[in-house]
């Protein structure tokens, strides 16, 4: 009977038999959803959480708007299916600024008006959120290579660089 | 909105609509014979001082991050004498602002800006005419500052002033305004002003919002531009909960309670199609343009440069939000034009301009590449069919295939020299790609400049600067080709062709701060340098390039820039500065690789951009005008990178390229071997 179904309804009908994510940890809450396993991250955070600070940009991984820290670490949400992430400390945008105070790295992107249209605004700062808690003085070429997986269409890329270094010289890990 | 209909929709107070029957004169109506919209066309500026003390200000502008938004409210700020927190500006809603042509050409700046500033400027005189009568002193005795009316003692917030009124002034446009060196609050770097909601994330682009009960939604797009559908099997998606298929001549959609379910209905369609033979692809398509253009000319001593077509990559994909209520349409959508959008659904839908209502929230860029209402017309179609609000957000597949690109164009130019280095003629042909700066800034006693229209195998428009990189990059290359001939020295050659002394400033100042003087050359290293005017403003670049076994990067940019009387000198710095970074793209390696009717670098993996290790050193020289009129800014700075660039390659290893990009890369899935022509 299933092979003569489309490839589609197929696929919808496999989806079923799996099993479905129903709880995420996200900025410190434990969410409900109900979710196949193998839908991207970013669709669940935005379309079912309505955490739309992460941003679609390009769907295959290319452009990091869509960054969120997995366990600390920036992911692209967009190829990360929601299957994978599952009990892990899921943190957006949303979740940086704890009780309206601006984490440092949201400070030194004003700041430094490291930003112009601001679609990937977000991504930008989580990845740097990340990078510092990973290297808390990084050179300028640790900020090129480590950020270099996103793009600001707009080219305020020397802004964002020089935001990162303001984040670090204030200890940007807080 | 009608006068009345301030006060209903926002309580009493004053409001200050401006007239101005000169600046858009020619640009209103409804087009394309479509339904005039009913409100005065020449009221351009609206603000109301509510009961509250807030200062409400319309404008049919959009803020796509070029911080107009953060512009206009300094120029209240400037005018009224009122905390920036007290100014909420409307920006961009067809039912609440005035008519707007759309935020196009660099325009905001010249034209708003001062409209906003006159309408803030009557505003505090009627203020103080309040003030007067209803505290019966003169006039000359009251003053305003930091949103309050003080005369003696007597002192009142703006709302309390305006508290119990209805009073509505009508106000001609050439309220005299105090000049650029008096200004205290324009011609500072305000920080953006919704900046906190951009790095929080709180702030929701058209990609982001919901409705209740809304739809998604999906289009069906044949493989190949300009394919027939002849006949569609839609059984499949209509098997899967919760679709709904519309088909309606060429347009099919899909509609379901989640993008992806949408997405695999649209997938399930089952479509027969008749491809159209295709004209032109990426390698013959500069040979169409010149064949397919008016009145081409001989070829005969003129040396021929090409750029490619470009995609503008705004990182927000078109979107929109629909909604029905009755025949009332309101739709969400990120676009330049929302008035024009307006006049396309109601066109499309034949309705009156009335019955539609666009609104464009702040938006994830533009570049010129959001001039329609692609999305807005889908979105409202299949809001019409369900009676459901529907949301159709583009992948970024559709924007780089189905969106307008930046036209591709062939450029050919002759020129010939005095003895002493001036120029005697100057020949200069653009195909296709536009006029914009084809007219060259230098002073040439016999030229000839023409724009050749031409048919185009792709859907092309408006693109940040239009043409004038196209007609920079080839005046400002053969400038140097000339310079190089004549054993001239590019910065001296430009400068003795240059009498304009805002060109002549602005070059000297771009050279001046790169140390072109003292430029040391070395194996692999290289200088170039350019210069150039576009939409009232002035621009010049220095580029330094190292060129290693091929590999070419850019180490250094100087752009210098003079636009009038700066409103806002961080904002332009960002500008400035983020032209050039995405001026490298184009320069270097972006271009749409297309065959038999398909657009093959259709992501992001397979078109590249700009990216952090990419850029160069990147320094701006701002000259400030102060005598002179601001000017645009989101454009020109672009122009003159590419020649530059070029110039400086052509420095380090005596190699002319002629064609844009110069170093297209080879990605996966495309053909980038450079155009033969």
């Amino acid at each position: 009977m299933l092979e003569t179904l489309h490839p589609v309804l197929v696929n919808l009908r496999h989806n079923k038999r799996m099993a479905r994510v129903t709880e995420l940890t996200v900025n410190g809450s434990r969410r409900h959803v109900d979710a196949d396993p193998d839908r991207p991250l970013l669709s669940v955070l935005r379309d079912d959480l309505d955490l739309t600070g992460a941003k679609y940009g390009c769907g295959e991984g290319q452009c990091a708007a869509c960054t969120v820290l997995i366990d600390g670490t920036p992911t692209k949400s967009c190829i990360t299916k929601v299957g994978a992430v599952a009990g892990k400390r899921i943190v957006t945008i949303e979740g940086l600024a704890a009780e309206g105070k601006l984490h440092p790295v949201q400070e030194a992107f004003l700041e430094a008006d490291a930003m112009q249209c601001g679609w990937c605004t977000p991504g930008m700062i989580l990845g740097a959120v990340g990078l510092l808690q990973h290297n808390p003085h990084p050179t300028e070429a640790d900020i090129v290579s480590s950020m270099n997986g996103h793009i600001c269409r707009c080219g305020t890329y020397s802004r964002v660089v020089h935001a990162v270094q303001m984040a670090a010289a204030k200890g940007g890990r807080a | 909105m009608n006068r009345r209909d301030f006060f209903a929709v926002l309580g009493g107070g004053v409001v200050v609509m401006l007239v101005d029957d000169d600046v858009y004169a020619q640009e209103t109506g409804g087009g394309r014979g479509g339904p005039r919209p009913q409100q005065p066309q020449n009221l351009n500026a609206w603000l109301h001082i509510g009961e509250t003390g807030i200062v409400t200000v319309y404008s049919g502008k959009v803020e796509v991050g070029q911080n107009a938004r953060t512009s206009l409210t300094q120029a209240v700020a400037e005018e009224l004498h009122v905390p920036i927190a007290s100014i909420n500006m409307i920006l961009a809603d067809t039912d609440l602002t005035p008519y707007d042509m759309g935020t196009v050409g660099s325009m905001t700046t010249p034209q708003m800006w001062p409209v906003i500033r006159r309408a803030a400027a009557a505003a505090r005189e009627t203020l103080i005419d309040l003030a007067s009568q209803k505290w019966v002193v003169e006039r000359s005795t009251i003053q305003i500052a930091d949103g309050k009316v003080t005369a003696g003692s007597r002192s009142a917030g703006f709302g309390e002033l305006a508290h119990g009124e209805k009073l509505t002034r009508t106000i001609p446009a050439n309220v005299a305004l105090p000049p650029a060196d008096e200004w205290k609050i324009a011609g500072t770097s305000l920080p953006k002003v919704n900046a906190r909601d951009i790095v929080t994330g709180a702030h929701k682009y058209t990609y982001d919002m919901k409705a209740p009960g809304m739809l998604h939604a999906k289009v069906l797009h044949l493989p190949s531009f300009g394919a027939a559908l002849v006949s569609l099997d839609s059984r499949a998606a209509e098997a899967i909960p919760g679709v709904k298929v519309v088909h309606d001549g060429d347009f099919v959609g899909v509609t379901a309670p989640d993008a992806r379910t949408a997405e695999n209905a649209v997938v399930a369609l089952k479509a027969d199609w008749k491809p159209l033979v295709a004209e032109a692809s990426s390698k013959d398509v500069y040979a169409y343009f010149k064949k397919n253009s008016r009145d081409p000319v001989d070829s005969t001593g003129l040396t021929a440069y090409t750029v490619a077509y470009i995609a503008h990559v705004p990182l927000e994909p078109r979107s929109a939000l629909a909604r029905w209520d009755g025949d009332q349409l309101t739709v969400w959508t990120g676009s330049q034009r929302p008035f024009g959008v307006r006049s396309e659904l109601a066109q499309e839908f034949h309705i009156p301009e009335d019955n539609v209502r666009v609104i464009v929230p702040d938006t994830g860029s533009g570049y010129g590449g959001k001039h329609n209402g692609e999305a807005a017309y889908e979105a409202a179609r299949l809001a019409k069919a369900t009676g459901k609000p529907i949301k159709r957000d583009w992948t970024r597949e559709e924007e780089m295939t189905w969106a307008y690109f930046r036209p591709g164009g062939l450029i050919e130019v002759g020129g010939k020299l005095n003895p002493d280095g001036t120029l005697a003629e100057w020949e200069m042909h653009n195909y296709n790609s536009g006029p914009s700066a084809l007219q060259t800034p230098y002073e040439v006693p016999r030229k000839k400049e023409q724009m050749h229209q031409s048919k185009s195998p792709l859907r092309q428009g408006s693109y940040r600067g239009l043409a004038g990189t196209a007609n920079h990059f080839a005046r400002e290359s053969y400038m140097d080709e000339l310079a190089h001939s004549a054993g001239i020295d590019p910065l001296e050659f430009r400068l003795k062709n240059a009498r304009n002394e805002r060109l002549r400033a602005v070059i000297q100042a771009a050279a001046d701060k790169f140390g072109w003087q003292d430029r040391k050359k070395t194996p692999g290293r290289g200088f170039g340098i350019s210069g150039g005017f576009e939409k009232g403003s002035y621009v010049a670049n220095c580029a330094e390039m190292s060129v290693v076994n091929g590999a070419v990067k850019v180490v250094r940019v100087v752009g210098a820039f003079e636009c009038g009387a700066i409103v806002n000198p961080e904002h332009l710095r960002n500008q400035v500065e983020g032209a050039i970074a995405m001026g490298i793209g184009g320069a270097l390696f972006e271009h749409i690789d297309f065959a038999d009717n398909q657009i093959l670098t259709d992501r992001l993996s397979r078109y590249r951009v700009p990216r952090f290790a990419d850029m160069p050193r990147i320094e701006s020289v701002l000259l400030d005008r102060k005598d002179l009129p601001s000017a645009g800014a989101g454009e020109t700075p672009i122009m003159g990178l590419a020649p530059a660039i070029g110039n400086a390659i052509f420095d380090a290893t005596g190699q002319r390229i002629r064609s844009l990009p110069m170093v297209p890369n080879k990605l996966p899935g495309a053909d980038s071997s450079p155009p033969a022509y």
